[in-house]
């Protein structure tokens, strides 16, 4: 349903209000901590008392000054991040501390070398795999975090604090995919893009008590238009499932383009999406164990292999009632360009129909995108 | 809803010829092609305008595809190149096929099964591995694309290797600076769009049947070596580059085959 409720604040109009969220913070003498990527355990930044700032790129504009330092043949999303900050215009990566990486992908890893040279970037080691060894690994990892933390800050974090972070940052996932989960009925009762745009935009509101006020007002605000006016009356339009890579950069390419032609996007298995929160941290368990345990969980495609990825696939087809699934790849990610093979099998064996568009922030493509989104409906035309 | 008497017109704007196909209840009863020059509202006026002239205008559904199927408004219908092609290549040998249609803009891999479109893939934003590749090639060595095709038919393919029509022509460039024949050039162009389509087929996964549709159809060249490539036989007929504007006529009639003339 391609409507959007008239005080909707669009992605660059929320990335705006939190330069000053920011610089508030930061003039108050508060922390904040530059992140990429959902492996890394917000929690520990918050019992340390510092703000999470997403440092994840969606915009083609800093990409040529990036390409001076790195291959063209790489990820928009690591260009564009790395671009923003050699060229000094990211006021988030600005105002962070220092900046906390991961080494989900290779791009990532290596460009954070580069990263480092401009701000300190620390770098968990994040294991590729699930097993028990990884799982330890990967525990120690985590604890190394809480021991940067506090040796950069020069305090001390307790286990309670920690505590209290993962019961806070749980009532936060709760809240989000519940929204998220407004996706499941029938007709659709907001557009995919609305779900996108607004989860992204949350990213840069620093109050976690706020976040989950106004993601929970939304909810509540659709749900009952929904049981109001639309509830029973069954839409035929195609529903689709959106995986992959983050989309947050190809958002009006893909999601907006294919809702407007006569679609309705309604899941999202992706790192902006309900993947890293279907599963709450175990809030009765020690908290490195339980803290190690929900990351490590997180279907990413640089988890190898990554069977749970295809299953809980398999789970939101059924549940969000998908007619079909489109895979968007960005540029030179291979991971997931190489695990497509298996989300195809997954979809076909299903019995629906899949589209796999690889490509990158540039509007180059913008209309051979939009002819095949146009074929790929018609071939699901009931 | 059935029209008295009227006609199911189908017409794909490709981005170098357009073609129409024109059908009554029972049969294909006219098919004709035009340039389609620069301007595409143009050429849908022209289209139309020949519509009016044969009396098929008077009462007629109208279905249109290609890549400039915009600008005909005259339209019931838009329909993408893709499902089109899918359409009209079913039509043409009721076979459980992948279509492969080499046009003027791109490359499209279709699988079909009972006249319906199961998946498909596209080729990427490059012109390598489509018919602009030979047009491109055909202006540099001072030929038709006719003459392109019956060139490459008495020829030795030379090797062109580059992935990118900008450098491609730079390699076919200094064949010509090396005083090669004009043939094997050719033969080496067609050559080269082949093993592009080929792996773009390949990498999509053939099934046993393989149409070829869209403007190569026309090169038995082309077909000859495309079928090495893919170790498997094309077929194909003279009516297939008529297939996208077939398939958007075929929708426009709501049916999924349609008799077609003999003597195509």
């Amino acid at each position: 349903m391609m409507k959007l409720p008239e005080n909707f604040e669009t992605y660059a109009e929320a990335r705006k209000a939190g330069f000053l969220r920011m610089k508030e913070i930061k003039d108050n003498g508060g922390r904040i901590v530059g992140i990429f990527c959902s492996f890394v355990p917000q929690e520990l930044l918050m019992a340390a008392g510092a703000a999470a700032a997403p440092l994840c790129a969606f915009s083609d504009e800093p990409i040529p000054a990036a390409e001076a330092h790195l291959p063209r043949n790489l990820c928009p999303l690591i260009k564009a991040s790395y671009g923003f900050a050699l060229t000094d215009t990211c006021p988030y990566f600005y105002f962070s501390d220092f900046i906390v990486g991961e080494t989900t992908c290779d791009g990532k890893r290596k460009m954070f070398e580069l990263m480092n040279e401009i701000k300190e970037t620390y770098v968990m080691q994040l294991p590729h795999s699930k097993s028990e060894a990884a799982l330890e690994l990967w525990k120690a990892e985590i604890i190394r975090l809480k021991e940067k933390l506090e040796d950069f800050y020069g305090i001390t974090i307790t286990e309670e604090q920690i505590k209290e972070a993962i019961r806070i940052k749980n009532k936060e996932r709760n809240a989000m995919l519940g929204f998220l989960e407004l996706g499941k009925l029938n007709p659709a009762p907001l557009s995919g893009y609305e779900l996108g745009t607004r989860l992204d935009g949350l990213g840069f509101n620093f109050d976690m008590e706020e976040r989950c006020r106004i993601i929970e007002e939304r909810t509540k605000e659709v749900y009952e238009d929904w049981k109001k006016n639309y509830e029973g009356k069954e839409s035929n339009r195609p529903r689709i499932l959106v995986t992959g890579c983050p989309n947050s950069g190809v958002r009006d390419k893909i999601i907006k383009a294919v809702e407007e032609m006569g679609a309705d996007v309604v899941a999202f298995d992706c790192c902006n999406g309900t993947r890293e929160k279907v599963e709450l941290v175990d809030e009765n368990m020690p908290v490195y164990d339980a803290l190690a345990k929900k990351y490590i969980n997180i279907n990413c495609s640089v988890m190898s292999p990554n069977q749970s990825r295809m299953n809980y696939i398999e789970e939101m087809m059924e549940e969000y009632q998908i007619d079909g699934v489109i895979e968007i790849i960005l540029q030179a990610c291979h991971t997931y360009n190489i695990e497509s093979h298996y989300v195809k099998q997954t979809v076909v064996n299903k019995g629906k129909a899949y589209l796999m568009i690889e490509t990158d922030y540039s509007q180059a493509d913008k209309g051979q995108i939009g002819t095949r989104l146009e074929a790929f409906l018609e071939t699901m035309e009931k | 809803m059935e029209i008295e008497n009227g006609y199911y017109i189908g017409i794909d704007i490709g981005s170098t010829a357009s073609k129409t196909i024109v059908l009554d209840e029972k049969t294909v009863v006219d098919a004709f092609t035009l340039p389609t020059g620069w301007n595409g509202r143009e050429t849908a006026q022209g289209i139309y305008e020949t519509l009016l002239k044969k009396g098929y205008a008077a009462s007629m559904r109208c279905v249109a595809t290609g890549y400039g199927r915009i600008c005909v408004d005259y339209a019931d219908k838009i329909v993408t190149e893709i499902t089109c092609h899918g359409r009209g290549g079913w039509a043409l040998f009721h076979k459980n096929s992948t279509i492969i249609d080499v046009g003027g803009q791109d490359t499209k891999i279709i699988k079909v099964e009972n006249g319906q479109v199961i998946d498909f893939l596209m080729n990427d934003k490059c012109a390598a591995g489509t018919g602009k590749f030979i047009e491109v090639m055909a202006t540099r060595l001072g030929a038709t694309l006719e003459e392109m095709y019956q060139m490459a038919e008495s020829g030795n393919a030379l090797s062109i290797s580059a992935m990118c029509t900008v450098f491609a022509e730079s390699e076919v460039i200094s064949h010509i600076g090396a005083g090669e024949k004009r043939e094997d050039i050719a033969a080496g162009v067609i050559d080269s769009v082949a093993s592009k389509v080929s792996n773009l087929a390949m990498r999509f996964g053939i099934t046993e049947h393989i149409v070829l549709t869209g403007g190569l159809s026309g090169s038995p060249y082309f077909v000859k070596i495309l079928s090495q490539k893919l170790g498997s036989s094309v077929i194909t007929d003279s009516f297939a580059r008529y297939a996208g504007a077939l398939g958007a006529a075929l929708i426009a009639a709501r049916k999924n085959t349609i008799h077609l003339p003999n003597n195509r």
